[in-house]
């Protein structure tokens, strides 16, 4: 059964021991962590410590080689996977916005809930503007990708995957690639949708924000989370010295 | 007027007579060259679609999981494009003609199911068509990987991602190379004379073998058509580059 039945009250992601290995190198070695539904989890670390492996593993851009990952109930790591379902759970935005460069902001926006669920499109494209809206870009609809600044083509790449209405929204440093001052924009756009209760799995470099508005937060390093806790102990008293170290780098 | 004009050009034969344009003159020679340059029009549309198509969908077949289907597509390629078309030609309607099956329009006559006219489509389609699949399939690489892994992010499958995002952008990738093989296809068309095939220099060249006057005239014939054929083609190609063209995206 690859589907078990899923209430509110279990993880909406559950990750356990979680393997994964590109070739030799492995990179998760037991990875475990639980999301609840409307919870925001922060993952750090340093560089090539497998944040964005992990994250990519749960809507299975990523196959693992042994573990289990459930989003409400469907597990990720069978041959039989229904994707389409999970997608549907699962939403995902990338560090370089990845915006089809053809299409308009708001047909960036469109496009996958006409294609992939089908709905008409006038009921589509009136969702597509008010996403364009709740992401600030009221004006923007018809600009194409190459006339967007990186923070607007982000919040963009937010509203596309908005529209297919998921569950989860996973976020790999989308910050990362942009100037100082766009920074904040985009930053506020995942306020507002935490504060409206999306589930969000976040990796990000950006401390001050993870401590804002991170529920709890997970240290990784070289594929295994050293430690992890609600921000106000995470950041005061972190026990580990991999973690001091890397929180004194960084702060 | 059309009098006064058939008579200039009689007379100009009469006193030049290395300068016999009979077809502008003689009805029944203006009737082959008419049909010659509409089979040539004909030809090139045809074959110019079809090898588009054929393009695509080797393109697309290239990136197939399976193996042997690849290999299909790569020995198609490698044989297309590694001998001349002229044999090419010869070949599908001499070797492969005598294995295709005939039938009896008529109750009578026995014809084959694929004319020589057919033929010619067949073999040039397929010899452009293999430049076509490189064309696209480097076009295609072009698209990043990134952007496809959005795209099935967003739960697009791997036709729908192929249609809508690899496509459309590789094209605009593709669309100069494609516009240079399409002239040589165009070109090329003028080879299916030696299955028989009556295009516009089958045509010509029957006619100053009848009137052997007439060859300066019909070779000059000859390179305005296609000067002016192949204009209106990149005319079209160009215009549908410019329309293309996505604002902010690569070079424009
Ligand atoms: N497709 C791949 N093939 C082979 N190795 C890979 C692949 N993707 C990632 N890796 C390796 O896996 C390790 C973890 O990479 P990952 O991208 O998950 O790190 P990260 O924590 O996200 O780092 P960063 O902060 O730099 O983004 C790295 O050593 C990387 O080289
Ligand atoms: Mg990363």
């Amino acid at each position: 059964m690859s589907e078990t039945e899923w209430t509110p009250d279990q993880p909406i992601v559950s990750i356990k021991d979680v393997h994964k290995s590109f070739g030799d190198l492995e990179v998760l070695k037991g990875v475990s962590l639980d999301v609840m539904k409307g919870e925001v989890i922060c993952i750090i670390g340093p560089s090539g410590s497998g944040k964005s492996t992990l994250i990519r593993c749960i809507n299975a851009l990523n196959d693992i080689q042994a573990g289990s990952i459930q989003v409400e109930g469907l597990e990720v790591n069978t041959t039989g996977l229904d994707k389409l379902a999970l997608r549907k759970k699962v939403g995902m935005v990338f560090q370089q916005y990845n915006l089809f460069p053809h299409k308009t902001a708001l047909e960036n926006v469109m496009m996958a809930p006409l294609l992939v669920l089908k709905q008409p499109e006038e009921e589509v494209e009136k969702r597509a503007r008010a996403l364009v809206k709740k992401v600030r870009l009221e004006g923007k609809e018809d600009s194409y990708p190459g006339e967007l600044s990186g923070g607007q083509q982000q919040r963009v790449a937010i509203a596309r995957s908005l529209a297919m209405n998921p569950d989860v929204m996973l976020f790999d440093e989308v910050t990362a690639a942009l100037d100082p001052e766009t920074v904040k924009e985009v930053l506020v756009t995942i306020k507002d949708l935490a504060a409206e209760g999306m589930t969000c799995i976040l990796v990000t470099h950006e401390m001050g924000f993870a401590r804002e508005i991170a529920d709890h937060i997970y240290f990784t390093d070289r594929g295994v989370i050293v430690e992890h806790g609600p921000p106000k102990t995470f950041f005061k008293s972190a026990k580990d010295p991999r973690t001091r170290e890397f929180l004194s780098q960084i702060l | 007027m059309l009098d006064a004009f058939q008579e200039f050009f009689r007379e100009l034969a009469q006193t030049n007579p290395k300068w016999n344009f009979i077809y502008l003159y003689d009805p029944v020679q203006t009737e082959r060259v008419l049909t010659g340059l509409w089979m040539t029009i004909k030809l090139s549309v045809i074959c110019v679609a079809l090898s588009v198509v054929i393009g695509v969908v080797g393109a697309w077949l290239q990136g197939s999981p399976i193996k042997w289907l690849r290999m299909l597509v790569q020995g198609y390629i490698q044989f297309f494009r590694n001998t001349p078309p002229l044999v090419q030609l010869l070949f599908f309607y001499f070797a492969l003609g005598q294995f295709t099956p005939t039938y009896a329009p008529d109750g009578w006559v026995e014809v084959p199911v694929i004319s020589n006219v057919g033929w010619a489509i067949l073999s040039l389609s397929f010899f452009a068509g293999a430049f076509n699949v490189e064309i696209f399939r480097s076009g295609i690489e072009a698209v990043p990987d990134s952007t496809k892994e959005a795209a099935d992010a967003l739960g697009m499958n791997r036709l729908q991602i192929y249609r809508y995002i690899v496509l459309p952008l590789a094209f605009r990738v593709s669309l100069p190379s494609l516009n240079n093989n399409l002239v040589n296809l165009v070109k090329t068309t003028t080879q299916a004379i030696v299955i028989a095939v009556p295009e516009l220099l089958y045509q010509l060249v029957s006619i100053y073998n009848d009137y052997s006057t007439a060859q300066n005239a019909c070779m000059v014939l000859m390179f305005i058509v296609y000067i002016v054929l192949v204009g209106i083609l990149v005319m079209g190609m160009n215009k549908w580059e410019r329309g293309m063209r996505i604002p902010g995206y690569g070079q424009n």
